[in-house]
């Protein structure tokens, strides 16, 4: 790991993020590695608070807030500016929740990624609308809880998967990445910044307030999402060519569920269920990245 | 140079004259003419311009807000059901002191599908904080689109220049087109105010609480008002280098007039014809034509307005439960001041009906023979209605 990169910070101290909060951690590493030359689009989400409040600011490059559903399109502009004013130096980068990237402002993301807008959206996913109070959104997993699936109604739907849905658009680059895996995480923001076109990363930030567990189980949680299969680390080049970059031995999800107050509710029948999706997707991968036949 | 152009291309024609550096849109009819000769524009090397071809009109304007943030002027044009679909956004842009301006092609609302004339969807965005000015010819319309863009950034607030559907849309008419020099000497180049830049990092929009946002709005209240001033500046420099100016309002044959119509748009072209014939026929009638509709030129209003005996205001839109929004405004201006005239209510031309000059006659014809309004507002025209109970 370069130390250079390591060593520079564009967070302030003095955000307001919950203690052990994921979606902070993603923002420090994101930042360290695209550096100083990087203007923010940041649609409503819980960094919309993390952020600070007027006259503050807790990031240390400019950033303009934007309408929930508009990362793509606002970052669209931006560039467009930037380009007509000759700065092609710097890097526009999104920076929105999992509500605001699979949901509500899906729209303008395919549009932006259609038209292969030279951008880099980054999602930190925390599985449901934090800012709002841990609403469900199309991120939130099978059998969760959040606070309009509740009771008998926890979530019985899969969560969306998003990178597939970008790799459908032959994004020139398309990557998940963890708050658990540092060096990974760093590696995948530079390649993305020393590309052109649009390029995606879905980052994986637990959300302690949310999900019902203790702040310093944050990166624990994270890390067993890796080793489960649950949240595999890979990425995908044009849309084609994949890499997994984590092959966890054999974990088994169960554990992954029973820290988390948010999956409090499901019997041993429900994640003998969960097992079986969960290595049906790792199954579906292998076989796109050519390692099944 | 005059030539002979749509009022699509008279807008198109001054964008071009004003350098825009970023123009974003969405297809709609009929706004599609304006949009198709940017985008031609921009490919063949006329404009040093972007065009971006966004998914939907939401994204349109977020595209603009983005870009214009980042520095550089911006255009667009919409209609309808894209402006509709706009609404967050446009009070986006005006909170956000954005000087964006936007073509607004007046068509009616949905359901049942209408593409021809009709103000609702504009007038709908009233208190969205954005400057609008309703216009009445082609001429009209180049010259409000270049102004546009210098009163938008002398007060960092947005500008929608409005035309009526395919009656100024698509109608043919000469327009004098001028000069780039000419227009060089006019409008200054763009120089934001505020802009992101890595090497002074701010946070643009972020949360703000209930001790700072009042103030943040009292201060766009204020730059409304200085719209106005600004307004009348930048028409006398208009003049100054086109001899050509409109006013806020303009107020024809008002003087003596004991009944005066008040209309916006091409309407009002209409109208004058109308006031040709009762004038020869010595009725002592006038037209207030309105322009502006924010900021609302109520000092004018009222002055123009004070020695007629009556007052009957065109609608080509409805508020529905409330009455022709024109005459609401012209209600309120006029409210607070003693003995002024009563205001009769006419909505005529709704979803792209044609307004003819025996209509506007007609109108005159009840206005002068009752002695107060009967109710809110009077439909014109309309066929027998069956009410199902
Ligand atoms: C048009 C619109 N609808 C709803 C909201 C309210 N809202 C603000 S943030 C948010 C949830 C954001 O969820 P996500 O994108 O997952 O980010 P998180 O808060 O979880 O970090 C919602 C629903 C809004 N700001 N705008
Ligand atoms: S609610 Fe979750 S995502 Fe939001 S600040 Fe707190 S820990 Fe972070
Ligand atoms: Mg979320």
């Amino acid at each position: 790991m370069q130390t250079d990169v390591m060593d520079r910070e564009f967070v302030h101290s003095g955000h307001v993020g919950c203690p052990g909060c994921g979606a902070t951690i993603a923002m420090r590493f994101v930042l360290k590695a695209l550096g100083e030359k990087t203007m923010m689009v940041l649609p409503a989400c819980c960094w919309s608070i993390i952020a600070g409040s007027y006259p503050q600011s807790a990031l240390k490059i400019p950033v303009i807030h934007a309408a929930f559903e508009t990362g793509g399109a606002t970052a669209t502009g931006v560039r467009a500016a930037l380009d007509m004013l000759g700065d092609t130096e710097t890097t526009v980068l999104t920076w929105a929740g999992d509500g605001g990237t699979f949901d509500i402002g899906f729209q303008a993301l395919s549009g932006a990624v259609e038209r292969n807008e030279n951008f880099i959206y980054a999602c930190y996913d925390n599985e449901a609308y934090m800012n709002t109070g841990i609403q469900r959104s199309s991120s939130t997993p099978y059998g969760a809880w959040t606070t309009t699936t509740t009771g008998r109604d926890w979530k019985k739907l899969r969560k969306k998967n998003i990178v597939e849905v970008l790799v459908a658009h032959r994004i020139p680059y398309a990557a998940t990445a963890s708050i658990a895996y540092p060096e990974d995480l760093l590696r995948k923001a530079q390649k993305a910044k020393n590309m052109k076109g649009s390029r995606f990363l879905h980052i994986y930030a637990s959300c302690p307030t949310g999900w019902r567990i203790p702040s310093e189980m944050s990166v624990k949680i994270a890390r067993m999402a890796v080793q489960t299969n649950i949240f595999p680390l890979y990425e995908v080049e044009d849309g084609l060519r994949y890499t997994i970059n984590y092959k966890p031995r054999e974990y088994l999800v169960r554990e992954y569920f029973r820290l988390q107050g948010r999956f409090k509710h499901l019997t041993d029948q429900d994640l003998d269920q969960i097992q079986q999706m969960v290595n049906e997707d790792w199954e579906l991968l292998l076989r796109k990245a050519g390692e099944r036949a | 140079m005059k030539r002979v152009l749509e009022g699509s291309h008279a807008v198109a024609e001054a964008v071009r004259l004003a350098k825009v550096q970023v123009i974003s849109a969405y297809p709609i009819t009929p706004q599609t003419h304006i949009v198709e000769i940017l985008s031609e524009y921009c490919t063949k090397g006329l404009m040093n311009a972007r065009f971006l071809r966004v998914e939907s009109e939401h994204s349109c304007m977020a595209a603009l807000i983005g870009a214009q943030t980042a520095g550089v002027r911006t255009f667009t044009a919409t209609s309808g059901q894209g402006l509709a679909l706009m609404h967050e956004l446009l009070h986006w842009a005006s909170g956000a002191r954005l000087p964006i301006v936007m073509a607004e092609v007046n068509r009616a609302l949905a359901p049942g599908w209408n593409i021809w004339v009709d103000q609702t969807d504009s007038l709908a965005q009233r208190d969205t904080g954005w400057i609008q000015m309703y216009c009445e010819d082609g001429q009209e319309v180049l010259d409000s689109t270049l102004q546009a863009f210098y009163l938008a950034e002398s007060v960092n607030l947005p500008v929608m220049v409005v035309l009526d559907a395919f009656y100024l849309s698509h109608t043919y008419e000469p327009v004098d087109v001028p000069g780039q020099e000419a227009v060089d000497r006019f409008l200054p180049p763009y120089v934001p105010k505020f802009q992101l830049d890595t090497a002074h990092p701010c946070g643009f929009g972020p949360l703000v609480a209930p001790g700072d946002y009042m103030e943040m709005r009292y201060h766009i209240a204020m730059a409304m008002d200085d719209a106005l001033i600004r307004f009348g500046e930048i028409e006398d420099a208009f003049a100054a280098q086109f001899n050509r100016r409109y006013g806020p309002v303009e107020a024809i044959e008002c003087e003596d007039a004991e009944i005066i119509f008040v209309t916006t748009g091409t309407l009002t072209s209409t109208c004058r014809l109308a006031l040709q014939d009762l004038r020869a026929k010595g009725e002592k009638a006038g037209i207030l034509k309105i322009k502006l509709l924010r900021p609302f030129p109520y000092e004018r209003i009222r002055e123009e307005l004070k020695g007629a005996k009556k007052v009957a205001v065109i609608d080509r839109n409805f508020s529905f439960g409330a009455g022709g929004i024109f005459a609401q405004e012209v209600r309120a201006a006029l409210c607070n001041t003693p003995d002024h005239p009563p205001v009769f209510g006419f909505i005529a031309g709704i979803g792209g009906r044609d307004v003819t000059p025996e209509m506007l006659t007609e109108i005159y014809r009840q206005t002068k023979n009752s002695d107060a309004p009967q109710k809110e507002s009077v439909w014109m025209g309309l066929h027998e209605v069956k009410y199902a109970d």
